[in-house]
């Protein structure tokens, strides 16, 4: 098997004739697209020397020419051509002759049909904006088709699959449990042990419960929960419909009379809003569970007194509001997430774009729409408090 | 065709190809020539793409080796197989190029990682290869803005761009229109001969087979393994009842004719 290519390893280069006269190049060897533009180099080089009349280029020797090294032949004569040197190839070989015959020297110069556009920067702000207004509005128009989509299934809730409902719940709910738990619990944890650290200064060490249970319960619970879910579920409900969308399955449904929106979309959208408030409720419990440690294991409070401090402090208009609150994210994430996936056209490429899109999008907007509902929680706290 | 020096440029020994319990090769053996267009084809089913991908060390096999140019496709030898990637070119079935990139840089990134060359060799040669494919002036275009058949073109251009000694196609004329198709086998042919490049082609489209083909092995599902090889225009009045069947396009005896 070794002994398959006796092949020069490189190429061999004789030059004969006078400086200022006809020149003649005899190559030899192997030449290929490893060391060709190494011989180019001292071919121009020989070239600039001795400044030949003419110049012809031996091919008699060449025991392996590719098509790189044959490209870069053919460079050498258009510059020679340039200089108006009269240049010719002698004594080619018939493998040669095929691979120079491939190479279509008009066809190197044919200009790309597209050129490549650079936007100035008033150019790019006006096309990123155009671009943001584009997508607010089918934002809006997707928004609009799902609520015309549930407000249609209301009246018909057995045409709702529920079956897909209920997998969606337990991949968007039930398998977030521990990860959720998790996060909460020592987020409650540093809650209460880096606040000490000022309460303590006042002798306010005791606020500590009140303080662990008012952010779970007020902000922290709902927020953990719609973080948690956008970057868990969002980002797979706009991969998954992504890819239905680039398998033309999207296409599939739509043919066999099935209302993509319906079909896809409603589903996830009812899931998420089904379990978020369970999982708001176990985030909260998971965060006040965490200060509850961190309050009798490191800090000096009695088991009873936190207790005791957490259940004067615990509002249940915080908790339903929390709630409610929750619900409201869990909508904005899996719209955001069925609406990028339906965005997708094209490749593979395209998937990935949209489900980081869903997650930036996703979280930005659950942040929005939780300072706008901590203004409304202002005015309408009197009417339930 | 010069092809009175037969020397062997893949060596196929022994190889033995299976999915968890499933065999879908058993034991097969055979040589790739230098210079030869070898034609893999068989029935849906019959493991064409599995032999392929196990002789671009894409997969490992259960039992046996494939050799290209003395060096086994699953050394693990770093340097050599560095070696041998760049002996080697795969046109895939549905071209496989980068969507993000343009026709031009994705013919260029072999270029550019595997070679040290000037900024205007890459250009020239990527010009060069897109141009042997008749896509001239296509560089700045992104993948998605062609049709299946440009897209295939520029994924072959892609596989020649470090000139490999052996080039795979993976079923080239499969979802192409009848005149596409055929001008794509009349490119491989044309590239064959000019660039003296080894091919070896998995498809079951007839046509192609006869029009681009030295020599076939054929493959069969229940065999697991090579049941003829030659030339196809041979094979066409074979006596074994399955090559017949294929080579003239007559039922097995699943669907009976009406």
């Amino acid at each position: 098997m070794n002994n398959l290519a006796p092949q020069a390893e490189t190429y061999g280069l004789d030059v004969e004739g006078q400086k200022g006269q006809d020149v003649r190049f005899a190559l030899s060897g192997r030449i290929a697209l490893d060391n060709v533009y190494g011989l180019l180099e001292e071919l121009r080089t020989k070239i600039e020397e001795m400044r030949p009349a003419k110049l012809e280029v031996d091919l008699a020797q060449v025991e392996y020419l590719d098509s790189s090294g044959a490209l870069a032949l053919i460079f050498l004569e258009k510059e020679a051509k340039k200089k108006d040197v009269p240049f010719e190839f002698v004594n080619t070989t018939e493998e040669a002759q095929r691979i120079l015959g491939l190479i279509d020297p008009e066809e190197l110069d044919v200009p790309p049909l597209r050129q490549e556009i650079r936007l100035n920067f008033f150019e790019f702000v006006g096309k990123t904006s155009l671009e943001l207004g584009a997508e607010g509005y089918n934002l809006l128009g997707f928004f609009g088709k799902l609520l015309t989509s549930l407000l249609y299934l209301v009246f018909r809730p057995r045409q709702i699959r529920w079956g897909e409902v209920l997998v969606y719940m337990q991949k968007t709910g039930v398998e977030a449990f521990p990860i959720l738990g998790m996060m909460s619990l020592l987020m409650g944890l540093v809650l209460a042990f880096m606040s000490s650290f000022t309460l303590r200064e006042f002798g306010a060490m005791i606020y500590v419960a009140a303080l662990v249970d008012v952010a779970f319960t007020r902000e922290l619970g709902s927020l953990l929960t719609g973080i948690l879910i956008a970057g868990r579920s969002g980002s797979s409900f706009a991969a998954e419909i992504g890819t239905m969308k680039v398998n033309e399955e999207v296409d599939a449904l739509e043919v066999m009379g099935f209302e993509p929106v319906r079909f896809l979309a409603v589903p996830k959208v009812l899931a998420t809003m089904f379990v978020m408030p369970v999982l708001t409720l176990y985030s909260m419990l998971f965060g006040i569970l965490g200060g509850f440690l961190a309050a009798v294991t490191l800090l000096d409070l009695t088991i009873f007194t936190y207790v005791n401090e957490t259940r004067k402090a615990l509002e249940f208009f915080d908790i339903f509001y929390s709630l409610f609150k929750s619900v409201i994210y869990g909508m904005i994430i899996a719209v955001i997430g069925c609406q990028r996936g339906f965005q997708v056209r094209g490749g593979a490429q395209e998937v990935g774009t949209a489900t980081t899109s869903a997650v930036v999008a996703g979280l930005f907007l659950i942040i929005v729409a939780a300072a706008v509902l901590s203004i409304v929680d202002q005015y309408i706290r009197p009417f339930f408090g | 065709m010069q092809k009175t020096e037969k020397k062997p440029i893949i060596k196929v020994e022994n190889l033995t190809a299976r999915f968890g319990d499933h065999t879908v090769l058993s034991d097969v053996t055979f040589k790739v020539y230098r210079g030869e267009i070898l034609v893999i084809l068989g029935g849906s089913g019959c493991g064409k793409s599995t032999l392929m991908k196990h002789m671009v060390g894409l997969h490992v096999p259960y039992t046996g080796r494939v050799l290209i140019d003395g060096i086994d496709v699953n050394t693990d030898d770093d340097r050599q197989l560095n070696q041998l990637r760049r002996k080697i070119g795969v046109s895939f079935q549905s071209g496989a190029l980068f969507g993000s990139m343009t026709l031009g840089e994705n013919v260029a990134l072999p270029l550019r990682e595997h070679m040290h060359l000037p900024e205007e060799a890459v250009n020239g040669i990527v010009r060069m290869k897109l141009a042997m494919v008749n896509l001239a002036g296509f560089e700045n275009h992104l993948p998605s803005e062609l049709s299946g058949g440009m897209q295939k073109r520029a994924g072959l251009a892609r596989a020649m761009a470090l000139d490999p000694m052996v080039l795979f196609f993976d079923e080239p004329s499969a979802g192409l229109d009848p005149v596409t198709g055929v001008e794509l086998d009349i490119m491989i042919k044309r590239l064959n001969s000019g660039m003296g490049t080894t091919m070896v082609v998995v498809t079951h489209e007839l046509q192609s087979i006869f029009n681009i083909s030295d020599r076939v092995i054929m493959l069969d599902k229940d065999a697991k393994g090579i049941i003829a090889e030659g030339d196809p225009k041979v094979l066409k009045d074979s006596d074994d009842q399955r090559v017949h069947n294929f080579f003239n396009r007559e039922p097995a005896g699943h669907e009976k004719e009406v």
